[in-house]
């Protein structure tokens, strides 16, 4: 789950990183109030994408009254997609150099690293490498300050900004543990007469761990409908096309995606129904689909743990219980395959074996295709 | 021979007296599997499908000399399964779950290193071994066969699917190892691809990878070194950037892990990649020849 800037900065803040003064505005008027309160301000889109200033999402305010007017012209603009309902009016900085820091897991080395750079302000991809000074943690260890040392040697810090830097750095990892966060990142961090200051941050928090933080702001991401299927507790990705599909399996769902783009289709959407879904949770995905209005459905089941009977009944319900007034193409495999195709039979179905001939037909049905 | 699980290791099960412990328990016992004890804290002296339950990994390795272990408990609970387990001597660890913390993975991980213990998973279907008729996982026993062909996967159910076509197409496996489909797991495509080089009866190993990370670009590298034909397939061609697709791993993030890096990475290798499952059969038949 990702964090707004101005919840990620609370967060810093609180693990003693100091942070520039800041008030969050949801209207004019509490803009003008912040920035009669802190004096000239930045005022910064609070959405979830990157690249905000250059869409025009971060724009200056030396008074109240232009505070109220600038805050007018950012409120309710489409930011890359995003509605901007918030706005977090922050103290604007002298800034005599911009790094970067942040502390993230890398999969392939199964251990947080530390990337730091110190060429800070732009995107950490738009860095060439030998900019860049990469360490990893052993977290059987963790981050004590002659890490910290080390690499503000590597980006040439003074040694008084070096110090700062590596208790900024034991601090920031402090969070990144404490919190479960997948990324914690300051860019840029800027240095402002001679002390280090968190500019921007991101904080993004494993969906996993989000039991044990309870008191963290719920952050939710997607559309209605992902949120919508997703409560279900099914893994749901809108997509632009229009022929529904549902799998089981993340892989599964993936690889019945790409085949129907293999013929020319358009997938709507990503449904994983689940490794070994009963009858009801994948009656209740298909219902979502047929909902979604497309031109064709999809269901491509290989029976593992899943039982084709079960699938097939859950096929049955829906057509009882809400019709599926589109082309319904259904691939069946797999444990229990001969008692699901014979109930689909019974209600005029004729199941697919093979996954390639399944998906060149829902792609047929659909008016697609090359 | 085959890879990591073989006929003779000594399995528990953690969390034995749950629904999918139970289940499965009588799955891996009907396969064949060495299955000889299990846990569930306060369930010591029952048994399930004629298997002990005992309190703790403690008791039940001192009184199977069980040396694997296979975890159903909810991933909350995960870290201190996995840590029970390797400090009290198990050396294969297959971690069902899914949504265990990214970062109790690493720490799980970290100290299997230290003890030089395996990990499988988390969020795997687990590994099988047809040929010496044993398994840990919770995959369907019908859709395997002996044979000379190693499976490394990231996902279950595509990973079934093309364990069956290459079964359908008589060729047998040697293992099938499920890596499993979190950002962090035990095992590495790398470490995998070893140990089926090392396996004198694989002759052919078929990677199943999907968008997200890295592992399949890493792998690439390695594989130049190796001498034994492999195929991939890789799951994810149309996911778009930023949207994870079921998997917590497989996301497209920051312009990284895209499906044309790892397949062009994998093709310069010299794996032979195919776009979709059903090839995958026919592209390993035609690379260990007549």
């Amino acid at each position: 789950m990702k964090q707004y800037e101005y919840m990620a900065k609370e967060h810093l803040s609180r693990q003693g990183i100091k942070i520039p003064p800041g008030r969050v505005a949801d209207t004019p008027e509490e803009a003008r109030n912040a920035v009669a309160e802190i004096g000239p301000a930045a005022l910064k889109a609070q959405v979830l994408v990157g690249g905000r200033g250059k869409a025009g999402g971060i724009k200056f305010a030396s008074t109240p009254d232009e505070a109220a007017r600038v805050a007018e012209s950012i409120l309710g603009m489409d930011l890359k997609g995003f509605r901007v309902d918030r706005l977090y009016v922050e103290g604007k900085l002298d800034i005599d150099q911009e790094l970067y820091v942040s502390v993230t897991t890398d999969r392939n080395a199964k251990a947080p690293l530390v990337m730091a750079s110190a060429q800070g302000g732009m995107e950490i991809e738009e860095l060439a490498d030998e900019f860049i000074v990469r360490r990893h943690v052993n977290p059987r260890v963790g981050v004590m300050p002659y890490f910290g040392k080390e690499i503000a040697e590597a980006l040439g810090l003074t040694a008084s900004l070096g110090r700062e830097f590596a208790d900024l750095l034991g601090r920031l990892y402090q969070l990144y543990r404490n919190l479960d966060a997948e990324l914690v990142e300051i860019n840029p961090l800027a240095v402002v007469g001679g002390h280090l200051v968190a500019a921007d941050a991101r904080l993004n928090v494993d969906d996993s761990a989000l039991y044990r933080h309870p008191d963290l702001d719920t952050v939710e991401e997607g559309s209605a409908l992902e949120q919508k299927v997703r409560a279900l507790g099914l893994a749901y990705v809108e997509l632009e096309g229009d022929i529904a599909v549902m799998a089981n399996g993340a892989g599964m769902a993936m690889a019945t995606l790409d085949a129907i783009q293999y013929y020319g289709g358009k997938p709507a959407n990503f449904l994983d129904a689940g490794g070994g879904a009963s009858v009801g949770p994948t009656a209740s995905a298909l219902g979502v689909l047929v909902d979604m209005h497309p031109k064709a459905i999809f269901i491509n089941i290989f029976g593992g743990i899943t039982r084709c009977d079960d699938v097939a009944q859950a096929i049955l319900q829906v057509r009882q219980r809400q019709g599926i007034p589109v082309p319904l193409v259904v691939r069946l495999v797999g444990t229990h395959e001969k008692e699901g195709v014979a109930l689909l039979q019974s209600d005029g179905i004729a199941a697919f074996s093979e996954m390639s001939a399944a998906a060149q037909r829902v792609v047929e049905l659909a008016g697609e295709g090359r | 021979m085959a890879i990591l699980l073989r006929g003779e290791d000594r399995i528990i099960v953690q969390g034995i007296t749950g629904n999918q412990g139970r289940f499965h328990t009588r799955q891996m016992l009907d396969y064949g599997a060495q299955v000889v004890g299990g846990t569930s804290p306060g369930k010591a002296g029952q048994t399930v499908e004629g298997i002990p339950v005992f309190n703790t990994v403690r008791q039940a390795v001192q009184a199977t000399a069980a040396t694997a272990s296979i975890v159903f408990a909810p991933a909350p609970f995960a870290k201190d399964a996995a840590f029970e387990a390797l400090e009290n001597g198990i050396r294969l660890l297959v971690l069902i779950p899914e949504h265990i913390a990214v970062q109790d993975s690493i720490d799980i991980v970290a100290r299997a290193q230290d003890l030089g213990a395996v990990v499988i998973g988390p969020n795997t279907f687990g590994l099988i071994t047809p040929g010496q008729r044993t398994k840990m996982g919770i995959m369907p026993n019908h859709i395997y066969r002996p044979g000379k062909i190693g499976v490394v996967a990231r996902s279950g159910t595509l990973s079934y699917e093309i364990a069956f076509s290459l079964s359908n197409a008589g060729l047998g496996q040697s293992t099938v190892v499920g890596m499993g489909g979190d950002p962090v797991v035990g095992q590495t495509f790398i470490s995998v691809l070893k140990a089926f080089h090392d396996d004198p009866e694989t002759e052919g190993v078929v990677m199943v990878g999907e968008i997200g990370g890295s592992a399949e670009e890493e792998a690439a590298e390695y594989i130049q070194t190796l001498h034994i034909p492999v195929v991939a397939y890789l799951a994810g061609r149309s996911a778009p950037p930023g949207k994870r697709m079921g998997h917590a791993g497989a996301i497209i993030e920051r312009g990284r892990g895209t499906l044309e890096s790892k397949e062009r990475a994998l093709s310069a290798a010299g794996v032979r990649v195919v776009t979709m499952p059903w090839e995958v059969a026919p592209a390993m038949q035609d690379l260990l020849g007549p």
